[in-house]
């Protein structure tokens, strides 16, 4: 009994000298969950080919992550933050705020959102309009007038007499998820503008355009199906009727089981994401705390790593995970940003 | 014959019929919700064991390689850290250059994109063992990627081809398999690796180390602080309104949801405290916050369960109160207290909601050597790895459930044996 004592005692004696700690000497690194796969292969490589220590990544999500590495600059906080959409001016602010003056944006690449159906179902061929009459909470009449009514259409073949006179069912994210966030943006958003009513709202009203563009429907034809890509996937080969959202790469690593469906003409391929001819992808990033580098050891060699053409060039390792890499201009810019380590401010 | 008229032996006659029936439908009732608990938990298992077993295999590709001091510039008498930056990737991919002699640059990628990225540290570990190999010609077997794995171990013989391996892949692995160089072996890259991004590398050795420093530092600051709370209430504390507060308090904090002590754990530990994120010594100290109740619950029965005579015998022939309690009470109350603890312990280990707010669900390579490294636990590592979009990943989340499975019947075997041996009955 003294002895656990004694050693509960030694414990908290150990707790209390941690708390005087000022040095970490590995880079921890936050953020999306979607740019995870990505970092965390960049980190482990990094950690086995220098003398420094792997760097530890956290999957936070886009948002947390951001308030996390906006929480100040000191070894408490963390270095480098992922992020699946762009910073947000108010993150920016808040950083500031915490005496985050100095950031550095490095764009990592694309990721594609694809719409994906079992391999026993049909190619479905989508435009974004049908993808947002199919799936928002409310849509224009189907009279043509410019009233707006709650979604009235029950199989795919009510949206568009093309398709397949299948129950529309799509299992996605919820939304609490960047994936989900950027498919509402890229592909609902993009059908939604397609109406010149409602194109014409985003200038005069632009919180109810919002509304109505991004408003999922809740009876049903949207299922949240959780983060885990992986979930999906199963579900879509348990019931072949249904449509999947994920990203890109979890159809290249399941592509005998799944396919994504085709979208303004356009699959889902690696070529088409870079190019731009696929219309929902969206371009991946990372923040960098100048503040950090050269206090906490290796963060510069870090990103020496994640932008040599080994890891982010066009037939880099990154690319063999999945992420789709960006054309040659941007890349050079990107090369620019991190050796120069310039900021956002004076970008 | 009318109601009136029947005894009372008739009537009890009359309805044992009935009765009898009732008890037997009763009895079968028991008799499916046990079957219904144990078909749940054979579908489980069946499932998890069905997916998780080919995690302890792995495929290896035999081959004997010439570790060629002229072209990794080294000798063995080399220092180590030139031993260690030689390029062994490229002296695996000559080497099967030559061997399979592949067309034109992207038929050379499509070949070394069969061999693991990690083959270069094996052999890079195997020189550092025995420098006095440079030079010679050694038989090794190199780690294959995933995708070869899953192939061979799940696929191969269906002659369906495969999705992620092209016509010409598929070509030079039969050669293999034809000259027997590829075949299976017992995994232990997972059991002695940490996390990885490639599958073939990914092990669970650094969660294990991690788990069990956080359940160290949770034993030992909940195990004293439990049991002297437990002490107190039972044996010493006056029986007011406070200690009733406190009482109710400690039974109603065993039921709040453990995510609450992961909130509750980052805005002391880590926010006031500044303990850092996503160490054992973090997870330790929330983990706890959640068992404590538990401990002090089951500590105050066990104490409880001593019969007053004991207690009394000692005062009578003149010990003090806290004689009595630590000579007397707490050796008779200990194997209680223990499984309690136990049980406590294997709760904690199972525990994930509360690490996610304390920065535990991280990527961590490096094995934890201490409290205050960074670390991630068996459970986060599962909810990781289930998360991951490659293939191999699904079947090592198996694996790794079986062994935190493995650990938790242990541990709840071990709370049954201990109290088994050790309980007396009065």
């Amino acid at each position: 009994m003294k002895k656990v004592l004694l050693t509960g005692a030694a414990l908290l004696a150990t707790m209390t000298g941690s708390n005087a700690y000022a040095e970490r000497d590995y880079i921890s690194i936050v953020g999306s969950s979607t740019v995870y796969p990505f970092s965390t292969v960049v980190a482990e490589r990094f950690g086995k080919s220098s003398s420094f220590p792997t760097p530890k990544v956290e999957s936070t999500g886009s948002g947390g992550g951001m308030k996390l590495f906006c929480q100040g600059v000191g070894a408490n906080t963390p270095d480098i933050t992922n992020a699946s959409r762009a910073i947000k001016q108010s993150e920016i602010d808040l950083c500031a705020e915490n005496g985050v003056k100095d950031i550095v944006e490095v764009m990592v690449g694309y990721d594609g959102i694809v719409l994906a159906g079992s391999n026993e179902a049909p190619q479905y061929e989508l435009t974004r309009k049908d993808i947002f009459l199919a799936l928002a909470k409310v849509v224009p009449a189907q009279d043509g007038s410019e009233t707006l009514i709650d979604n009235p259409y029950k199989t795919w073949k009510d949206v568009n007499p093309t398709l397949p006179a299948k129950k529309i069912e799509v299992l996605g994210p919820p939304p609490t998820s960047g994936t989900r966030d950027a498919f509402v943006e890229l592909a609902m958003e993009g059908g939604c503008k397609k109406f010149p009513f409602i194109k014409e709202m985003k200038k005069t009203d632009k919180s109810k355009y919002k509304a109505l563009c991004h408003g999922i429907r809740e009876d049903g034809a949207y299922v949240e199906a959780g983060e885990n890509d992986n979930l999906i996937v199963q579900k879509l080969v348990a019931n072949p009727d249904a449509l999947g959202i994920f990203g890109y790469s979890f159809l290249e690593q399941n592509a005998d089981k799944v396919h994504g469906s085709i979208v303004e003409g356009q699959a889902p391929e690696f070529d088409a994401i870079s190019d731009g001819s696929y219309p929902v992808s969206r371009s991946l990033y990372f923040y960098v705390k100048k503040a950090h580098v050269g206090v906490i050891p290796g963060i510069e060699e870090y990103l020496a790593e994640f932008v040599s053409d080994k890891a982010m060039g066009e037939y880099g390792y990154l690319a063999d995970k999945g992420m789709i890499p960006m054309t040659e201009e941007e890349y050079e810019k990107v090369v620019d940003t991190v050796e120069n380590l310039k900021t956002i401010s004076a970008k | 014959m009318t109601d009136s008229t029947m005894t009372t032996r008739q009537k009890v006659e009359a309805s044992m019929r009935r009765r009898r029936a009732a008890e037997t439908r009763f009895r079968l009732y028991g008799m499916a919700s046990v079957l219904f608990g144990l078909l749940c938990l054979v579908v489980l298992f069946g499932d998890i064991f069905s997916k998780g077993t080919s995690a302890f295999s792995q495929t290896v590709l035999t081959t004997t390689i010439e570790i060629d001091g002229d072209y990794l510039d080294i000798t063995p008498d080399s220092s180590e850290s030139d031993i260690m930056s030689a390029n062994y990737d490229g002296l695996i991919k000559r080497h099967f250059k030559n061997d399979v002699q592949p067309k034109g640059r992207s038929e050379a990628r499509s070949l070394f994109s069969l061999i693991s990225s990690g083959a270069g540290w094996q052999i890079q570990s195997q020189v550092l063992e025995d420098p006095s190999i440079i030079g010679k010609t050694v038989t090794v077997d190199l780690l294959v990627d995933d995708d070869v794995d899953q192939w061979f171990k799940h696929e191969y013989g269906n002659d369906s081809g495969s999705v992620r391996l092209s016509e010409k892949q598929l070509e030079w692995i039969t050669g293999w398999i034809e000259s027997d160089a590829l075949k299976t072996q017992f995994n232990t890259t997972f059991f002695v690796n940490g996390d990885s991004r490639e599958p073939e590398l990914a092990g669970i050795r650094g969660a294990i180390t991690g788990t069990l420093l956080t359940l160290l530092v949770t034993f030992l600051l909940s195990f004293p602080i439990g049991v002297a709370a437990a002490i107190y209430l039972e044996e010493f504390a006056p029986k007011n309104r406070l200690t009733e507060i406190v009482e109710i308090n400690i039974n109603n904090l065993a039921a709040v949801p453990s995510i609450t002590f992961g909130l509750l754990g980052l805005a002391i530990f880590i926010n006031i405290f500044g303990v850092s994120r996503s160490t054992p010594l973090v997870g330790g100290l929330v983990l706890t916050l959640m068992t404590l109740p538990t401990i002090i619950i089951s500590g105050r029965a066990a104490i409880k369960a001593v019969p007053p005579s004991i207690r009394e015998a000692a005062l009578g022939l003149g010990a003090s109160k806290m004689q009595t309690v630590f000579h007397h009470v707490l050796p008779l109350a200990m194997p209680g207290m223990l499984t309690g603890t136990i049980i406590g312990m294997a709760q904690a280990l199972g525990e994930t909601a509360p690490l996610l707010m304390i920065g535990m669900i991280a990527f961590v390579v490096d094995v934890p050597g201490f409290i205050n490294d960074p670390s991630t636990v068996l459970p986060v590592q599962i909810f990781l790895w289930s998360d991951s979009p490659e293939r191999a990943f699904t079947e090592r989340t198996s694996g790794a459930i079986m062994v935190l499975l493995g650990f938790l019947i242990i541990m709840n075997t071990a709370a049954v044996m201990l109290r088994r041996r050790l309980e007396r009955r009065w």
